[in-house]
Order: C-alpha cells, then structure tokens, then sequence
C-alpha cells in the first residue's frame, strides 16, 4: 500500500498530468491517421523526451504507444484501412458493420474491446509485480545474457517464411551496434579512420531513418486518394453494453495480448491472430467471422490493446525490451541513467508501480476522449499521403537534428531511410535492425561479464534460471530446424495445396500487411500502408 | 539481395583490418573482433542462404519499374538534406516555413490553403519543439543581423 501512495506521489504533479494527457490525445490523433503509426510518432519525439523527468518522458510515450490502436479502429473501421499496422483485423469484421450502417456500433465496440484488454493487461501487470520482484534479482549477466539471445532467437522465429532475412538483419543490427569505440580496451571497430564513426552509429538516428523517414518516403511517393465515408447509425454507448454479453472472448483475446505482449519479438500479431482464431472456434456462428462478427472485433481489438502494458514486463524487469517500440523506450531510461533491469524492482518499485497506473489513466483518458471526439476524428483520415509525408520529413528534422546538430546524423538518418523504404518495397522486416542493435549491445557487454566467472563451459548453466533459459533456446532452435526441415521441399515438387499454404504463410509472414492489402485493395481500392508498425 | 551480400562480405574481409586481435585477453568474448564476427557472419549467411533459395530467373519489365520506384524517393532525400544545410544560416522558423511551403508546392498541392495549412504546419512545430519543449536546434548565421533583444529571443525560441 505504501508503494501505492508512494506512486500516486510520482503522478501527482502537473507536468505528468500534461504528459498523460497529450500522450493520450496525440496517440489516438497519431492512430487515427493512416499512414503514420506509434513507431514513427515515437521516434520523432524521442529526443525530445531527453530533456524531461523519465517518468514524464515514458508517460508521454506510453500515451501514444497505448493509445495508437485504439485510434487505428476509426479508418480501420471507417474506411477499411487500419490506422496502425496491428489494426489490420478489425477491417476484417468492423468494415462490413460499417458497410451494414453500423460503423457506430463497430467503433463502439472496438473502443470497449480495447478498453477491455488495455485495464486487463494492466491488472494482470500489477498482479504479477510481487512476482517478478522476487524473480527479477535472480537475473544476473548470463541470465540477461541468455535472456536476450533468447529474444534475438524469437525476433528471427516470429519471421516465419522470412527467417533467413531477418536473421541477416539481425546481424546487421548486431554491426551496427559494435562500430566505434569499444569501451573495454578502446579500440575502433569498422570506423574506416573516419573520425564521424569513432562514436558509432546512433541508435536514435538509426530508429529515426528506418522508421520515420522511410515512411516519409513511402508517403511522398504514393498517390492520394479520396476518401469516401459513410453515414452511420447507433450509439458509441451500445458497445461497452454488447462486451458484456461476450466476456468470454473478451478475456480469452485480453490473456492472449498479455501472454504475447511478455514474449520478447512476439507481439500484437502473433496475439491477434491466435485470439481471432480461437473466438471463432468457440463462436456458436463462426460463420460471420469476416462478414461484421461483434465477437471477431472484440478479439482483435482486446489483443491488441492488452500487449502494451505486457510488452513493459521484460523491459522493465529484465532490461530487456521485446519489439521496436520498447526498444525506442530503453534510451530515455539510459538518458537518464535510470536502469532498467532487475535492480529497479528492488530501489524504485514506485517508479514502476507508477507506470503502471499511468497506463491504467491513460485508458480511461483515451475511451472518454474517443467518446468525445469520434466525429471529428474521422477527419483526420482525409489529410493527403503526400502531404502527410510532408509532415513527417520536417518532424524527421527535427528528431535528428536535435540529437547532436550534426548534419553527418541527418545524412546517416537519411541513408537508414532509403534502407527503410527498399526493405518496405520488398515486405521484409525493419524490426531485426532495431532489436540486433539494441540486444547486441546488452549481449556483448553481459558475455563479457559473465565470461569472467566462468571456468568451464557448464559454469554458465549451472544457475537455475540460466539452465532454464538454455533449455527454452535449445528447445525453439530444435522445434524451429526440425520444422523447417519437415516442411521444406522444392516449391515445384509441392502440392498444389501445399503450394497455396506456403505463399499464404509467406503473405503472413513478418508483418502481415501485404496480405491485408491484397484483401484491402478487392475490397475497396488500391492503397498501400506496408509495414506501418515494423 | 546480391548487393546486401557483397555488402557483407566486403566488411567480413576488412575485419582484421578495422578490428584488433588482442593476445592476452581473458576470454573470447571479450576480444573486440569477436561481436563484430559474429554480426558479419549472421549477415553473410543470412543473405547468402536467402539469395541461394531464391528462384533464378531473368529481370523482367516490372523489375526495372521497381528498380525505377527505387530511385524516386532520392530527390525526397536531397529536399531534406537541403534543409538540413540551410538551417543553420537561415534559421530554424524561416527555413521550416520555406521547406514545408516549398515541398508541398512541388507536391502539386498549390492553393492557397494547402499553402496557408503548411506554413502553419511548420510555424507551429517550430514553436512547439523549439519554443516549448527546448529542443536543442542552434540560431542561425542571420539572425546575428538582428538587433539585441530580438536577436537573443530568436536564437533562443526561433
């Protein structure tokens, strides 16, 4: 209870109020805009968060990291196109309401659903702290050690039918990591007697690039569209009614969210679709799965809402983040000197405890405000690609400008975004590059440390959880070879049905979009929102 | 794919070069050619199976309208970087003003109110980032032309 108040302390003052609030409104404003996404958004104010409290600057990001999904229902129901990539679900059932004259009624229940999985996550969050306080000081070097190459092993994994290029993109990120000074005995890594590279790559400009500016290139050279809306009947009321009548699905898709959103390189869609196919399993009428089934948008949206506060477990307890977006969050806490990792659960549990109410606030925040707003945020899905991607040049500027003032950053930040935007054209993954520079660098220095305590090679499982870690490794690489050699065989010696099933995975693969958009453009029209989230 | 292999090799044949082999070092792990071994022969082999998997066929007319898609971000790119250079002689609110207007005229959208909304646009992010949340962003070479207090409260807000 003292940890409690002691939080409540911590939120208690205007400036973390403001961070709430503005995090809350701009996330959903962000979220609502197709063609943006929490990760650009994030990337954009990330240097601007360096010169505010950690808890004001992770406030801020949280609000747009939770509430972007909840903005991303409104085009995705609306119009048909997910305002953030993980909203790419619910156009599967919220579109056709929309097109039945129910688009209210959608929105409605997708704001419910969301809510729903956001407070669910949160609670399960709050429950398990006592937990992951005892768990989290038996980490020690090679725990996290192990723990990160598990979640490196994961990121590669999750890329089903691309695994081979995330793993060479992993392993570009682990480079990218290593170049310049190497802190131990100061020597240059690949720095090519270039004075620019001897304080390495940073990892801000490299985020900014691949993310931010290749999307600004990806909007600037796409075409605009009219965006047609259509009237809609019902109250924004009647879903939180209807979310009664299905707490099983709604539980179910909140625990998948959460479950997920804790392993590392897993995330929303993993969760989504594990949760979509399971409420239509369990649906009396599976048969409206995809025709405007209540039951298939509360599946989506719940998910999807409930990986957020989840996602902040291994960050948070381990150090360790486990997708892009937390990956960003790791830099304000070095900023700040605030480390992340089993000794913030023992010194600063208020601090943590105060995250955590503030993304419990923060949905409370967003449903009031979408309740308030809906209306004219449905406008916001009418600002041109192209002038959309305007905008996002000239904040690009500024988060890369305001790093150092170096033109040399906005040059690198610059090439990152031409990487970006030829790894968008070809579907292939952004998130390895950010997670190899992020998990390399902890690897390296916690192999360095807990090298120095190892005799043998068996000392470095000889600790519970260590042993417990490994075996997880040895297990995923074991299923994952032993699959991929079951499944493999030349495409030409395949079935026709096996050949349908491997360009479907390949579809699903990484991020999912370009199979949405294959069902996005029969359904409405040509537009292309690739990677939005990756 | 080709491209992003040769990329890799070429920095896995210069890694005794850009790195050190230290002799009395306590571990492998920490050598600091180690990390760097490891991420080069992640890429080389992660690209080398991907583009041995690949089925071979010759380019075909899409290719080369991909390939030209490629290249069209690049004047998007110069925009940028051309506003990067600026700033620091012409200032942060006027070059922002002149980029954003600019750019949005290129981008076909000339009436007066996409006009009017882009120079907002930029108005306003350079009073929210720089005026309000003091983001590091220096005064420019003309803004030295100003008289006192004007110059200080540019340099500082603007």
């Amino acid at each position: 209870m003292d940890i409690l108040f002691a939080a409540f302390d911590v939120l208690a003052r205007w400036d973390v109020v403001l961070a709430l609030c503005v995090g809350s409104i701009g996330g959903v404003g962000i979220g609502a805009i197709p063609g943006v996404g929490p990760a650009v958004a994030i990337a954009i104010l990330l240097p601007a968060t360096f010169s505010m409290d950690p808890i004001v600057g992770l406030t801020v990001l949280l609000g747009i990291y939770g509430s972007s999904m909840f903005g991303g229902a409104i085009p995705a129901i609306l119009i048909n196109t997910p305002g953030t990539a993980v909203n790419a679900l619910t156009t599967y059932d919220g579109y056709p309401m929309t097109l039945r004259g129910e688009g209210r009624r959608a929105l409605s229940l997708a704001y419910s659903a969301s809510f729903f999985g956001g407070v669910f996550s949160v609670v399960c969050l709050i429950l398990l702290s006592p937990l992951l306080a005892k768990v989290a000081p038996m980490f020690g070097s090679r725990e996290i050690f192990l723990a990160a190459l598990l979640g490196i092993i994961l990121v590669i994994v999750a890329h089903k039918g691309q695994m081979l290029v995330a793993t060479a993109l992993t392993g570009f990120g682990i480079f990218l990591a290593t170049v310049g000074l190497e802190p131990v005995k100061y020597t240059r890594r690949f720095t090519f007697d270039q004075t620019w590279l001897a304080s390495g790559v940073n990892l801000i400009v490299v985020v900014l690039g691949l993310f931010a500016l290749s999307q600004a290139l990806v909007l600037l050279t796409m075409d605009d569209e009219k965006v047609r809306i259509s009237k809609s009947r019902g109250s924004l009321f009647q879903g939180f009614r209807e979310l009664g009548r299905h707490p099983r699905v709604a539980s179910i898709s909140a625990a998948y969210g959460v479950v997920m959103g804790m392993i590392p390189g897993v995330g929303e869609f993993t969760a989504q679709f594990m949760s979509y196919t399971t409420a239509r399993k369990l649906s009396k009428t599976p048969e409206a799965f995809g025709q405007g089934s209540s039951e298939g948008l509360i599946a989506s949206e719940a998910a999807n809402n409930a990986v957020p506060a989840a996602a902040m477990i291994p960050l948070l307890a381990l150090g360790i983040p486990g997708e892009a977006l937390t990956a960003m969050m790791l830099s304000v806490f070095y900023v700040h000197n605030v480390v992340p990792g089993p000794g913030l659960f023992l010194n600063q549990m208020d601090f943590v405890v105060a995250l955590y109410l503030a993304l419990l606030i923060l949905n409370v925040l967003v449903v009031i405000f979408l309740l308030i707003s809906t209306g004219w945020l449905v406008h916001l899905t009418k600002i041109p690609n192209r002038f959309l991607g305007m905008c996002i040049l000239l904040l690009s500027f500024v988060g890369v400008y305001s790093i150092r003032n170096s033109a040399v950053d906005c040059a690198i930040a610059a090439v990152f975004g031409l990487i970006g935007f030829v790894l968008k054209r070809l579907n292939m993954p952004i998130v390895p590059i950010i997670l190899g520079m992020v998990l390399g660098g902890i690897m390296e220095v916690k192999l360095r440390a807990s090298m120095n305590r190892v005799k043998v090679p068996l000392d470095f499982i000889d600790r519970p959880i260590a042993f417990i870690l490994f075996c997880i490794i040895v297990i995923i690489l074991g299923t994952t070879l032993w699959r991929v050699w079951r499944e493999w065989a030349p495409v030409d010696r395949q079935s026709p049905a096996r050949r349908a099933s491997h360009r479907f995975s390949q579809r699903i693969a990484g991020r999912k979009t370009r199979h949405f958009e294959v069902r996005t453009k029969q359904q409405r029209r040509k537009r292309k929102y690739d990677h939005l989230g990756s | 794919m080709v491209g992003a292999l040769v990329f890799s090799v070429v920095l896995l044949s210069q890694i005794t070069s850009q790195t050190v082999w230290i002799e009395n070092s306590k571990s492998f792990a920490a050598q600091p050619r180690f990390w760097p071994g490891v991420a080069l022969a992640l890429m080389v082999m992660g690209f080398g199976l991907q583009l041995w998997w690949l089925r071979r066929r010759r380019p075909n007319a899409q290719d080369w309208v991909e390939a030209r898609r490629w290249l069209e971000p690049l004047e998007y790119v110069l925009w940028f970087m051309g506003y990067v250079f600026a700033v620091p002689v012409i200032g942060f609110l006027p070059m922002s003003v002149i980029f954003a207007c600019g750019l949005t005229w290129r981008l076909g959208y000339r009436g007066g109110i996409y006009q009017g909304i882009a120079a907002s646009f930029a108005i306003a992010t350079v009073i929210l980032f720089k005026g309000l949340l003091g983001v590091k962003i220096p005064g420019a070479l003309i803004y030295d032309a100003l008289p006192g207090a004007l110059r200080t409260f540019f340099i500082l807000y603007l």
